[in-house]
């Protein structure tokens, strides 16, 4: 038999995630410790993330899968057709259509809403990682609430930069409690992470799952004088005119042309298509 | 009668102190290193706006000693009393650990010997003094970086080097910063593992004259280990000599270095063993 289990991993790994899991929503924003399984995929293609949808996964779902916003990369193709093959799901590029959603660096444009799950695909889970490069110690900071470091990483921004410089990764505070990295999302979509739809973390090759319940609190760090900033490029879509969603700036030519495209794939196209239905106002005074 | 400079005699000598309770009291203090003894038997009292200095030669036990107090190491029997602010003397040995950390960032300070045991060196000059005031809550960039800016001053460091890295300084500069890292919060207790060693003479005796204008000006509590005797002449108000991890002879700098009782002492204030 080369049958798999339902969505690859056998049932007792997928009971061990889902207390991690659990344990993760308890405790929001905590980096809860599990044994991650090796999966037909390399490290840094999302296994973390996988581990958890497959044990998120029921068969009624449907999925959909981002990677940097775009359903059509190698890596969320692979990743939709893994499921679509070992667990027999829907899947979806619609963000409205889907139950599971498995994102590496994005959160959907379009808000989510209670009946969804967003699982994120995490390769470094420890906000202090980078000044204090000891597990033992940054485990005994979180503990004790000892964040006074994460600042300091900040003031080093603004000392070198003039102002806070962190564009991904940018760490919040969640409850009050816990500073969490929210994975090398922009920190563009750090607001958004309030919000009605279930988060979960998964960091593979580090075997840590986080996670936040929906309508966690989640504050992103800043200082009085230099308060956090949602920033995106001071740009509108090329394709949509979308002025309000994250752009990716896309080189089109080789004499250095640039335009600015939204991230997120699914939301563009979706407005492109709304356009066409209905004419914009331009397009119906040019008709007249 | 001749006085005895035992702990004892030592202890009476202070109880007229006009400051009610001691800042820290250390009882019967002993550490061990399986059969081998890091320092044993030690008793004292430390009154606010005091500076005990800790004497003797490489191996007498002054680092295992200072660790003992400043909650580094766990000592295999005694107390550390001290004198915490919501519940007065404390034993610091048994209290919880994140309640120690606590005044590890606050109360306490600690200058380690090698200033790169005590800077980060990946993080700025001003991050570095900045980090204990961002730990206790401040939040306000400006503010910090002003604050900064005073304790680099404080320290005889330009300010126009608050964005370099301490590996970019100088050993001198190095040890400066650490100490500015330190008081920046004004803590009440500072612990100072020979704070001048390692340092070329011409070096040390600037460090040293920086340590004395700040213990005055800020009238700090101070515990300093150095085999140094200059060291503790400059800045000590009392003195702990200590040997083979036992104290043998405690009092007021000036009468333990210029009438040593023990005779360890008097080889040690003769120059016979000094380094
Ligand atoms: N980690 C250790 N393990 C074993 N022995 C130690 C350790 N640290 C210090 N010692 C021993 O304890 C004694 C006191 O050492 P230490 O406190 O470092 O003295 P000092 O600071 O006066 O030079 C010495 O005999 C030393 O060899
Ligand atoms: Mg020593
Ligand atoms: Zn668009």
């Amino acid at each position: 038999m080369t049958d798999y289990n339902f969505a690859y991993l056998d049932e007792q790994t997928k009971r061990m995630i889902r207390r991690a899991i659990l344990k993760g929503l308890a405790i929001p924003g905590y980096q809860v410790p599990f044994a991650s399984r090796e999966m037909p995929m390399p490290y840094g293609w999302g296994t973390g993330g996988v581990q958890v949808s497959a044990a998120t996964l029921t068969p009624e779902d449907v999925f959909k899968v981002i990677d940097q916003g775009a359903d059509d990369t190698t890596n969320a193709v692979s990743i939709r057709k893994f499921f679509q093959a070992t667990a027999g799901v829907d899947t979806t590029e619609e963000t409205d259509k889907a139950t599971v959603i498995q994102t590496r660096h994005r959160i959907p444009e379009a808000a989510l809403n209670e009946d969804q799950i967003l699982v994120y695909q995490v390769p470094i889970p420890e906000p202090l990682r980078f000044l204090e490069p000891r597990e033992t110690e940054t485990r005994k900071m979180h503990s004790l609430e000892e964040y006074g470091l994460m600042h300091v990483k900040l003031y080093e921004d603004i000392a070198r930069h003039g102002a806070i410089a962190t564009a991904y990764a940018y760490p919040v505070k969640v409850e009050g409690r816990y500073v969490m990295d929210p994975s090398p999302i922009p920190k563009f979509d750090n607001p958004k992470m309030t919000m009605p739809a279930i988060q979960l973390f998964g960091a593979g090759r580090e075997q840590r799952i986080y996670a936040l319940p929906p309508y966690t609190e989640v504050v992103s760090l800043d200082f009085e004088d230099y308060p956090f900033e949602a920033s995106k490029a001071d740009h509108s879509c090329e394709l949509c005119g979308a002025d309000d969603s994250y752009l990716d700036e896309v080189i089109v030519d080789d004499q250095g042309g640039r335009i600015f495209v939204c991230s997120d794939t699914a939301y563009c196209t979706a407005r492109q298509a709304a356009q066409q239905d209905t004419p914009t106002p331009q397009a119906q005074e040019a008709a007249v | 009668m001749t006085l005895q400079n035992s702990s004892d005699a030592f202890r009476s000598e202070y109880t007229d102190h006009s400051a009610p309770h001691p800042l820290l009291r250390v009882v019967d203090i002993e550490k061990c290193y399986g059969q081998r003894i890091g320092c044993t038997g030690v008793n004292f009292d430390l009154y606010p706006g005091e500076v005990m200095g800790i004497v003797g030669e490489s191996g007498s036990g002054k680092s295992t000693l200072l660790n003992c107090l400043a909650g580094h190491l766990e000592p295999d029997q005694g107390e550390v009393l001290f004198d915490t602010r919501d519940a007065g003397l404390v034993d610091t040995v048994t209290m919880a650990e994140p309640e120690r950390r606590m005044l590890s960032r606050t109360d306490w300070a600690f200058v380690h010997q090698h200033a790169r045991d005590g800077l980060r060196m990946s993080v700025s000059a001003g991050g570095n003094v900045g980090e204990r005031l961002m730990a206790v809550g401040a939040r306000h960039y400006g503010q910090i970086r002003d604050e900064a800016i005073d304790w680099l001053g404080r320290v005889e460091i330009n300010e126009t080097r608050i964005d370099d890295r301490p590996s970019a300084f100088s050993g001198g500069m190095q040890q400066r910063l650490q100490i500015a890292r330190n008081l920046v919060t004004g803590p009440r207790l500072v612990f100072m593992d020979e704070p001048t060693g390692g340092l070329d003479v011409s070096v040390q005796a600037r460090l040293l004259d920086l340590l004395r204008g700040l213990v005055r000006q800020m009238g700090l509590s101070a515990i300093i280990v150095t085999h140094d005797l200059a060291v503790v002449r400059l800045l000590a108000d009392r003195l702990m000599v200590m040997k083979d991890g036992h104290v043998v002879e405690t009092g007021l700098t000036d009468q333990v270095l210029d009438d040593p009782q023990h005779a360890y002492t008097q080889l040690l204030v003769s120059s016979v063993l000094q380094v």
